[in-house]
C-alpha cells in the first residue's frame, strides 16, 4: 500500500498533451521574435513602386505613420507623416523605429485578451501546462534544473494567486480594446490607401493581403469579450424596454457569434498580421514584385 | 468479446494501491459497465457511485488514464484493445473508499451563493419571461452537477485554492442568479472577494471537460469577471454609474439635500 498522493500523480495522463502547449509555445515565440525584428528595422516598411503621390502600401506594424525619417529606405514620404520628423527626444529608441511607438497597444490587447491568457498560461507560464496536468510554477532558477528534468526545481513555491496578485493588471483589458477598435479603422484606410498608386486605382497582390489584414483583425477585436459585454451582455434582461434592450441584443448576438471563434480569428489574424508586414518588407527590399495592374 | 487490462484504485484516503483486473469486453460497453462487472465477478467489495447510467445524473465521475469524465459515458471502444485503462477517483476531493470521493465541500460552496431573489412586486404579480432571455440562463440549468470541472480546475486541483475560490460549477450558478431578469440581488462584491472571481485564470479547463457542453468560461466566468472589472477596475464605468444610473443619482440627491437642509 502506497500513499495516495503517491499514486495519484498526473502522471497518469498517457495522451500527448504537451503538443498543444508546444505549438502555441512556437507559435507565440516565433511571433515575439520576427515582431520585435521587424521593429527594430525601421525601413523598408512601406511600398509605392517610386511613386509618391496618393496611395502606396504600408506595413500593419508601423501604421499610422507617427514619426518618420526621411533618410531611411523605404519609408513613406514626409507628407505622410502625422507629427513630423524624428524627434530629438525619442533619440534613444532602438532603430529609430516608429514601430514601438505603435506595437504596444495591440500588444497589450492581445496580452489581456481572455483567449492569449490561456495560451500563454498553459505554454509559458505552464499553470498548468495542460489540463489535469500539474502546474510548474514560478521561474527555474538554474538551467541545468530543466537539462535534469527535475520539475521541483522549477517550484517556486509562492502561493498561487491567480489574477487578483500582481496580475490583477489583467483588468486593463477593456482600455486596451477601446485602442485596438481605433486600429481598425486605422488599418482599414490603409487597405483603401491601396488601391492607390500615384492617385492612379488599381490592385495587385499587396491590395488583397491588406485588405484581408483588417478584415481578420475585426473579426478578431469585435469578438472580444469584453465588447461582448458592453454591448449587451451587462444586462440582464434584454426584453425589458421596447426598443433599447433589442438592439443591445441582436449586438451582442452578433459579438458573440465571432466570440465563439475567438481563438481562430485570435490565430489567423495574428498570422497574417506577420505575413502583411513580411510582405510590404519583402516588396520594398525589392527581394520579390508585386503583381498589380499598375504595371500594365 | 475481448479480454481487456485494468488497474483500479483500492484504498482510502490515505493509504491505497493500483490493483489489476482483466475483463471481458464486448460491443457497446462503457466503463462503468466494466467496473460493475469487475464488481460483481472479481472485487464484491469495491466501492464505486452510480446511478442513472445515462448522464444526467453526474454521481460515476472517475478518472480514466489521468482525465476526470464519467463512468457511463465514456466508451470501451474508444481505447486500443491493448491499452490498459487506469480508473482512479477524483483527484481534488478526499476518497472515501476506493473510486469514491467525498464531493460535500462543493455543496458547502452552493451554500454561500445568495439565493435567487425576486421582487416581491414581481412576486404578487407575476414575472413573464421572454424566450431570448431564458435562452441565455438556461444553458447553466445543463448542469448535472458532475463536480468534474470543480475537479479538473487547477486552481482547486493543484493550487489548494479551495478556501479562495468556489469553482467553475458554481461561477456557473452565479451567472444563472445573476443574468436572471427577475433577480434583484446583488452578488458583484461577493463574485470579487467570498467567490473568487480574481482566482480564475481562464485556462479553460472547466469548459473542456464539462459532459454537458456548457460554456462555463466564455458564457459564465468571464461574464462575471467583466461585470466584477465594471464595479471595481474601470474608472469610466464608474463615473458613467455615477452620472447616469438613477440608483446613484438619488442617492447623491438625497445627500445634497440632507446637506442643505443642514442650513436652512
Amino acid at each position: 500500500m502506497l500513499l495516495k498522493k503517491n499514486l495519484l500523480t498526473d502522471k497518469l495522463r498517457e495522451d500527448k498533451w504537451w503538443i498543444s502547449p508546444m505549438l502555441v509555445l512556437f507559435g507565440l515565440l516565433s511571433f515575439v521574435i520576427y515582431s520585435t525584428w521587424a521593429a527594430w528595422q525601421g525601413e523598408h516598411f512601406w511600398w509605392s513602386g517610386g511613386n509618391e503621390g496618393f496611395g502606396g502600401y504600408l506595413s500593419p506594424f508601423y501604421s499610422p505613420t507617427v514619426y518618420i525619417d526621411p533618410t531611411k529606405p523605404g519609408v513613406p514620404p514626409m507628407y505622410h507623416s502625422l507629427l513630423g520628423s524624428w524627434p530629438e527626444w525619442l533619440s534613444w529608441l532602438p532603430g529609430q523605429s516608429p514601430a514601438w511607438l505603435i506595437l504596444i497597444f495591440p500588444l497589450s490587447f492581445r496580452f489581456t485578451c481572455y483567449y492569449y491568457r490561456k495560451a500563454y498560461y498553459r505554454a509559458f507560464s505552464l499553470n498548468p501546462p495542460a489540463c489535469a496536468v500539474q502546474p510548474i510554477q514560478g521561474i527555474p532558477s538554474k538551467v541545468s534544473a530543466i537539462t535534469n528534468g527535475n520539475i521541483n526545481a522549477f517550484n517556486s513555491g509562492n502561493k498561487y494567486d491567480g489574477e487578483r496578485g500582481l496580475l490583477i493588471f489583467q483588468n486593463i483589458h477593456r482600455y486596451a480594446m477601446y485602442f485596438a477598435v481605433i486600429f481598425i479603422f486605422i488599418l482599414s484606410y490603409d487597405a483603401f490607401l491601396a488601391f492607390f498608386n500615384d492617385g492612379r486605382l488599381g490592385f495587385g497582390v499587396g491590395t488583397f493581403v491588406l485588405t484581408l489584414n483588417p478584415i481578420l483583425l475585426g473579426c478578431y477585436t469585435f469578438g472580444c469579450h469584453s465588447i461582448r459585454h458592453l454591448v449587451g451582455g451587462d444586462l440582464d434582461c434584454y426584453s425589458c424596454s421596447l426598443y433599447k434592450d433589442k438592439v443591445n441584443h441582436s449586438s451582442w448576438k452578433i459579438v458573440s457569434f465571432l466570440n465563439r471563434r475567438h481563438q481562430t480569428f485570435a490565430w489567423l489574424s495574428l498570422v497574417w498580421v506577420g505575413l502583411s508586414d513580411v510582405y510590404v518588407r519583402l516588396v520594398s527590399m525589392g527581394i520579390i514584385n508585386d503583381i498589380n495592374t499598375w504595371g500594365l | 468479446m475481448s479480454l481487456r487490462n485494468f488497474k483500479i484504485y483500492r484504498g482510502d484516503d490515505e493509504r491505497g494501491e493500483l490493483v489489476s483486473y482483466q475483463c471481458e469486453v464486448s460491443e457497446g460497453m462503457v466503463v462503468l459497465d466494466v467496473i460493475h462487472r469487475i464488481q460483481a465477478d472479481q472485487a464484491n467489495d469495491l466501492a464505486c457511485r452510480w446511478n442513472c447510467k445515462a448522464g444526467k445524473c453526474g454521481s460515476c465521475s472517475i478518472e480514466i488514464n489521468g482525465k476526470p469524465r464519467l463512468g457511463c459515458m465514456t466508451r470501451m471502444n474508444e481505447f486500443e484493445e491493448d491499452q490498459t485503462l487506469t480508473i482512479t477517483p477524483l483527484k481534488s476531493f478526499p476518497v472515501i473508499r476506493d473510486i469514491v470521493t467525498d464531493v460535500s465541500w462543493n455543496y458547502k460552496q452552493n451554500e454561500e451563493i445568495t439565493p435567487f431573489s425576486p421582487s416581491e412586486e414581481d412576486k404578487k404579480k407575476g414575472f413573464v419571461m421572454m424566450q431570448k432571455d431564458v435562452e441565455r440562463v438556461q444553458e447553466f440549468r445543463k448542469c448535472i452537477e458532475c463536480n468534474l470541472c470543480q475537479n479538473m480546475c487547477h486552481v482547486i486541483r493543484d493550487n489548494e485554492g479551495k478556501e479562495n475560490f468556489s469553482g467553475p460549477r458554481y461561477m456557473a450558478r452565479l451567472a444563472s442568479l445573476e443574468m436572471h431578469p427577475m433577480d434583484r440581488a446583488d452578488r458583484i462584491g461577493d463574485i470579487k472577494d467570498k467567490h473568487g472571481s480574481g482566482m480564475c485564470n481562464i485556462t479553460r479547463c472547466c469548459t473542456e471537460v464539462c459532459p454537458e457542453g456548457i460554456q462555463i468560461t466564455d458564457d459564465a466566468i468571464i461574464p462575471l469577471k467583466e461585470r466584477v472589472v465594471d464595479r471595481y477596475y474601470d474608472p469610466v464605468m464608474m463615473l458613467f454609474r455615477k452620472i447616469f444610473s438613477k440608483k446613484e443619482r438619488d442617492k447623491t440627491k438625497s445627500k445634497v439635500s440632507s446637506f442643505l437642509k443642514m442650513f436652512f
